[in-house]
């Protein structure tokens, strides 16, 4: 099935490739007027890339804390109500995050977050541009807020499979709960939660609809990113705004060629991940379940 | 000589507890804050679904009404109209991707879990259905894209449900072989000694007695594509009429929902939050239904991501 749909989405990029060669990947034009054509890809690729950092940078420490928390904090009667809640944070549909983040949470970045930074920060090159709330930055952080109960649900589970005696060897040593985390279970889980980060982070690279109704879609070289609250696009948001308005085939088979450079990052974040979660799991028999 | 010797040591020692009382002092303190760090973590992760939930819910309610459940979407920055055509596309097609899906997945779990073994190829099955399971969600509208609306010459219903099918068949196959690997051997060789062929002992005693661990798994990933937009944008397309046939674009509420935000009407917007609504609870009355029973029958659900 795999070969299946990389050789579908291969098929439909070649013509793409061999019009382009090695400029669709590191060109910045995107011209879908006929006769003048010009497509790269590169301002979309740094803008997957780019917004999907932020999420991480936010939504790795946040879902580390849960997990901390459910796992080694809190008593059973408030663990279990709490991880089901972030359970169904991940059930809710990304168009509904979109949506939300469209008409109510872009409100509050730009007027509590941006805005301040923008008035006192603006000569850091990275705030230096009037926030508008539909950017980059706020497309990092409603991702984040999506990748957080993945990343959290999966290192939880690897935070469970650390055996108790390793817990027991540090609390007999006199270590402080932090202490025991940090001597005795992240370097028993290390592996677990950096696949765990990867998976959320293949997540915030495909997600598509959420970005496209909140990154700004700029096109062209005006895609590239100068500061954090700049219009952006990404490769799966360009997909989404123009599948259904491309003018030719060569501009559809454009975008099919940004649809294969999405499925190669992510197949290979992902089997990272995969390889990285599975050799935790089958390391260490017999945790605590 | 021997006085100054017992009075260094002595200061040593003093100096040695107090480092100690300082270390674990800062340990704790330290520990304290990781502790709060935690607690702040949590905090930050609940307020968004709860902001998310307030809101659909309080802008939503407005839309509700029973033109708005049976009526068309009506002309653009026009008031009034419904999501009739989006809720009827929705269950069509999901139900279709069902029909195509649950049947593989299925199959395939119940291969990997009884036939299959250890061998290079059940692994590298297994291998590819996870990272499959990882793909984006987009990259399957492509393909969907590719290999039928290119083939059969425009938008369809089997398009979209190929796509979803394809965002469907590893979720099952994985959930349906974890369930049948629980299953005690026993019940197996309970078969095997009367003589029951194996197609039958996994057929009806394997299967029936981990039915309700696939239905989850079903269930979970039919609350998984419910939501999905992006593969429909470029396989069903959507369109503002009623079911037509098999071979045309139909409506689906995530598509609707993306429409009609886009609109800078405020009804239009109302009609967003509406369909918004009735999606969420669509989504979340299966799965909070589904790990409710999970609970009472006591098996687990993993989080199927």
């Amino acid at each position: 099935m795999l070969i299946l749909v990389a050789f579908a989405v291969g098929e439909g990029a070649l013509p793409i490739f061999s019009h382009e060669g090695f400029q669709f990947i590191t060109g910045t034009d995107w011209n879908a007027v006929y006769g003048r054509e010009s497509f790269g890809a590169l301002p979309y690729i740094i803008g997957t890339l780019l917004s999907s950092a932020i999420a991480m940078a936010i939504g790795v420490p946040i879902s580390l804390g849960i997990a901390i928390f459910v796992t080694e904090m809190a008593p059973h009667r408030i663990s279990t109500p709490l991880s089901f809640v972030v359970e169904l944070l991940a059930a809710v549909p990304s168009i509904i995050y979109g949506l939300w983040a469209l008409f109510v949470f872009r409100f509050w970045i730009r007027d509590l977050i941006e805005r301040p930074l923008y008035e006192h920060l603006s000569w850091i090159p990275f705030f230096d541009k009037t926030p508008f709330g539909l950017d980059i930055f706020t497309a990092g952080i409603v991702l984040s807020i999506m990748i957080i109960p993945i990343i959290s649900s999966i290192t939880r589970e690897i935070l469970r499979v650390v055996p108790n005696s390793q817990r027991e060897a540090a609390y007999s040593l006199g270590a402080t709960r932090w202490g025991t985390l940090r001597t005795a279970v992240f370097p028993y889980a290390k592996s677990g939660i950096l696949g765990a980060s990867f998976l959320g982070l293949g997540r915030a690279i495909g997600e598509t609809i959420l970005v496209t109704m909140i990154i700004g879609n700029a096109i062209g070289p005006a895609a590239i990113p100068t500061t954090l609250f700049s219009q952006g696009q990404s490769l799966a948001s360009l997909i989404a705004n123009e599948f259904n308005e491309a003018a030719s085939d060569l501009h559809l088979s454009a975008l099919i060629g940004l649809g294969a450079i999405l499925l190669l990052l992510s197949m290979v974040i992902n089997i990272g991940a995969r390889l990285m979660v599975s050799r935790m799991v089958k390391a260490v028999p017999g945790g605590r379940e | 000589m021997s006085e100054n010797t017992g009075k260094k040591e002595r200061f040593h020692r003093r100096e040695v507890q107090r480092a100690m009382v300082k270390n674990a002092r800062k340990a704790k303190i330290i520990d304290k804050i990781v502790s709060i760090f935690a607690i702040a973590c949590v905090i930050l992760a609940v307020i968004p679904l709860t902001s998310i939930l307030i809101e659909v819910i309080k802008n939503g309610i407005a839309a509700f009404n029973w033109d708005f459940f049976t009526g068309r979407p009506s002309a653009i920055g026009r008031a009034g109209g419904g999501i009739g055509p989006a809720i009827q596309g929705t269950l069509i097609v999901v139900g279709l991707a069902t029909m195509i899906g649950a049947p593989i997945g299925i199959l395939t779990g119940i291969y990997l879990s009884e036939f299959a073994g250890n061998g290079p190829f059940p692994n590298g099955v297994r291998f590819f259905n996870e990272v499959m399971t990882g793909l984006p969600s987009v990259v399957m509208g492509i393909v969907g894209y590719i290999l039928i609306v290119l083939t059969l010459g425009s938008f369809s219903v089997w398009a979209g449900a190929f796509s979803l099918s394809l965002i469907m068949i590893p979720i099952v196959s994985r959930v349906t072989e974890e369930t049948i690997k629980i299953i005690p051997n026993s019940i197996r060789e309970a078969g095997h000694a009367l003589g029951i062929p194996k197609w039958k002992i996994t057929l009806f005693i394997t299967f029936k007695s981990a039915i309700s661990g696939v239905l989850t798994g079903v269930v979970l990933s039919i609350a998984r594509i419910a939501g999905e937009t992006a593969p429909l944008i470029m396989t069903i397309l959507g369109t503002s009429l009623f079911f037509t046939g098999f071979n045309s674009p139909v409506d689906a509420l995530p598509l609707r929902i993306w429409r009609l935000s886009s609109q800078p009407y405020e009804s239009a917007q109302t009609q967003a939050w509406g369909a918004a609504l009735f999606l969420i609870m669509l989504v979340l009355v299966l799965s909070v239904a589904l790990r409710l029973l999970a609970q009472r029958r006591g098996f687990a659900v993993k989080a199927e991501i």
